[in-house]
């Protein structure tokens, strides 16, 4: 059998940082929510991953309580399970300060926040087949604010 | 040496070589390419039959009195004799180039289905199907209020044959079944199968996209209808495919699009079509792609498909078991009858992150639910990992795909 050139494995571990597979293995806020006010499901056509995002919002839409359920891979996961921690206690226009923040980050621009926790979602940036693994969950949230009736998908234009 | 061993060997091809996409590094590691069911890669012969067309041959065909068209006529018409004598088919008529095996089945769909099936009667498929021998026929059952009907699998991903002979009815217009699973490799008894359509006059689509690359496939032994498949999947260039179709069939059938090169006369109170196979070629084909499928087709019967079917299945055998042997791992279609193909699922790790840490020791798998999400269903599982061979691989592909899941492993321990 032919050697093995020594393999590299930063760019894993930088993806599967320990928080990323912590999230993973225990979501957090996993589960319905029934006085949700919101709700879209968000789909990744490419794997058929699903997943159900839940906000309840008050009178002063501020996020009062955010879940989500579904199956995905640990980056999906842990994405949904970050921002279910991120937004809740967000009035509305934060949170969607937050989408755009995030997305941006994912996707090759620069944040203007302090994304904290968030950071560890950072390493998809090298995965390029993997970064619609990371903002679905965000894309789904959007969605959910707007009351679409839609599917929301993974496309990030 | 063990005599599984001294078997392999006897068994082993050595054309790696000819394949230039599989001497380069992904990930720095060279490249592993286990993923020839979404499409194989292709021996530089292909390469150098569709780059010799480009730079000497290239005109529309059927069209031209020139040298060039002439030649490009001919290259493109000796592909398809080359198809016909592949297939066994009785005629070069019953020989429809496509573009790939979804149009071959949509085509058979709404040309021959569509004009004849009645509200209430049935098209027979299986639960393995892929998406492409699903979604024509519901598509079909929606326009004319036709029933589409499932025969069941089992446990190990085989099809139940007993139960798909009791739905063989009279109320069956048309039976459409895969030759070999795309996302468990469960090669399916379609010649028997026929012959109980035939005994009912039911006529039988094959979709052979995953059955051509690996075993020898006979038309006329087989007694199908019609028979679909893609050129990709066996070595030649993307955007083609085939489908055979009986010629009694085909010359009743309308055809499946309107344009150039299908027609003999047109008249603004009547158009004459084109004979068969043209009538259902309308438009420039895609002449360059059917240069390099011609040559593929020499390439496979060079090597010949007897040799690449045993080597395939001895490699599958040796996949198989090593993968059996990692804890934690479990496979997915274990049909008695296989082919090259092997999904599993390690630990509780999600196929798309298996997937991501394969890719980055370079090896190359499928992930996810393969279009076959029915399939998913069944097994209760949102996807798959999918590793599959083709005439290509050897057991260091396998070995590095082994020592690569147990590195996931490491990851995700």
């Amino acid at each position: 059998m032919s050697k093995l050139a020594e393999l590299n494995t930063d760019d894993l571990k930088d993806l599967y940082r320990e928080l990323i597979l912590d999230h993973a293995r225990n979501p957090r806020n996993f589960g319905p929510l029934r006085s949700a006010t919101h709700r879209a499901r968000g789909a990744n056509p490419l794997c058929g991953d699903t997943l159900e995002l839940y906000l309840e919002l008050d009178a002063d839409e501020v996020v009062r309580a955010a879940r989500f359920e579904g199956t995905g891979c640990a980056i999906s996961l842990a994405s949904a399970s970050l921002l279910t921690e991120t937004v809740a206690g967000l009035p509305r226009h934060l949170a969607l300060q937050w989408f755009e923040q995030v997305t941006a980050s994912l996707t090759g621009g620069r944040s203007e926040f302090d994304l904290g926790k968030l950071m560890a979602l950072q390493g998809v940036r090298e995965f390029p087949a993997r970064v619609k693994c990371a903002t679905l969950p965000w894309h789904t949230m959007r969605s959910a604010f707007q009351q679409q009736a839609t599917t929301a998908t993974t496309t990030t234009e | 040496m063990s005599h599984a061993t001294l078997a392999f060997d006897k068994n082993a091809l050595d054309v790696r070589s000819d394949f230039p996409s599989l001497t380069q590094s992904v990930n720095g590691q060279t490249l592993v390419y286990l993923d020839s069911a979404a499409s194989a890669q292709q021996p530089n012969t292909v390469i150098e039959a569709v780059q010799q067309y480009h730079e000497h041959d290239h005109a529309n065909v059927h069209r031209g009195v020139h040298s060039l068209s002439h030649r490009a006529t001919e290259a493109y018409e000796g592909a398809r004799d080359k198809l016909c004598g592949f297939l066994n088919a009785a005629s070069r008529r019953e020989i429809v180039l496509t573009s790939g095996t979804t149009e071959s089945i949509n085509l058979v769909a709404q040309s021959f289905c569509r004009p004849r099936i009645s509200a209430g009667e049935q098209i027979l498929i299986t639960h393995m199907e892929h998406h492409s021998n699903i979604v024509p026929w519901q598509i079909l059952c929606e326009q004319t209020g036709a029933e589409l009907v499932v025969a069941p699998i089992d446990n190990r991903g085989q099809l139940d044959t007993d139960a798909l002979r009791e739905l063989l009815t009279e109320k069956v217009f048309l039976l459409a079944i895969g030759h070999v699973s795309n996302a468990l490799g469960s090669v399916n008894p379609v010649r028997e199968i026929i012959s109980w359509a035939k005994d009912l006059d039911i006529p039988v689509l094959v979709d052979g996209a995953q059955a051509v690359p690996h075993m020898a496939v006979d038309v006329k032994d087989l007694d199908c209808d019609f028979y679909a498949f893609s050129g990709h999947k066996m070595l030649g260039p993307t955007g083609t495919g085939v489908l055979y179709g009986r010629e009694a069939l085909l010359e009743d059938m309308p055809p499946w699009q309107g344009g150039g090169d299908m027609i003999l006369e047109v008249r603004f109170d009547g158009t004459v079509y084109n004979d068969l196979p043209y009538k259902f070629e309308a438009g420039t084909p895609n002449i360059s792609g059917v240069v390099g499928l011609g040559s593929a087709v020499d390439y496979l019967q060079a090597i010949g498909l007897t040799r690449i079917a045993q080597h395939e299945q001895a490699l599958l055998e040796y996949m198989t078991g090593q993968l059996a042997g990692i804890d934690g791992l479990r496979l997915i279609g274990t049909a008695r009858e296989k082919a090259s193909v092997q999904s599993f699922l390690v630990d509780d790790i999600h196929p798309h992150d298996l997937g991501t840490i394969l890719d980055h020791q370079g090896v190359a798998i499928r992930t996810g639910h393969h279009c076959a999400m029915p399939v998913m269903d069944f097994f209760n599982v949102p996807g798959t990992a999918r590793a599959s061979l083709a005439l290509y691989n050897d057991r260091d592909d396998i070995d590095r795909l082994v020592a690569a899941i147990r590195k996931a492993q490491e990851i995700f321990a």
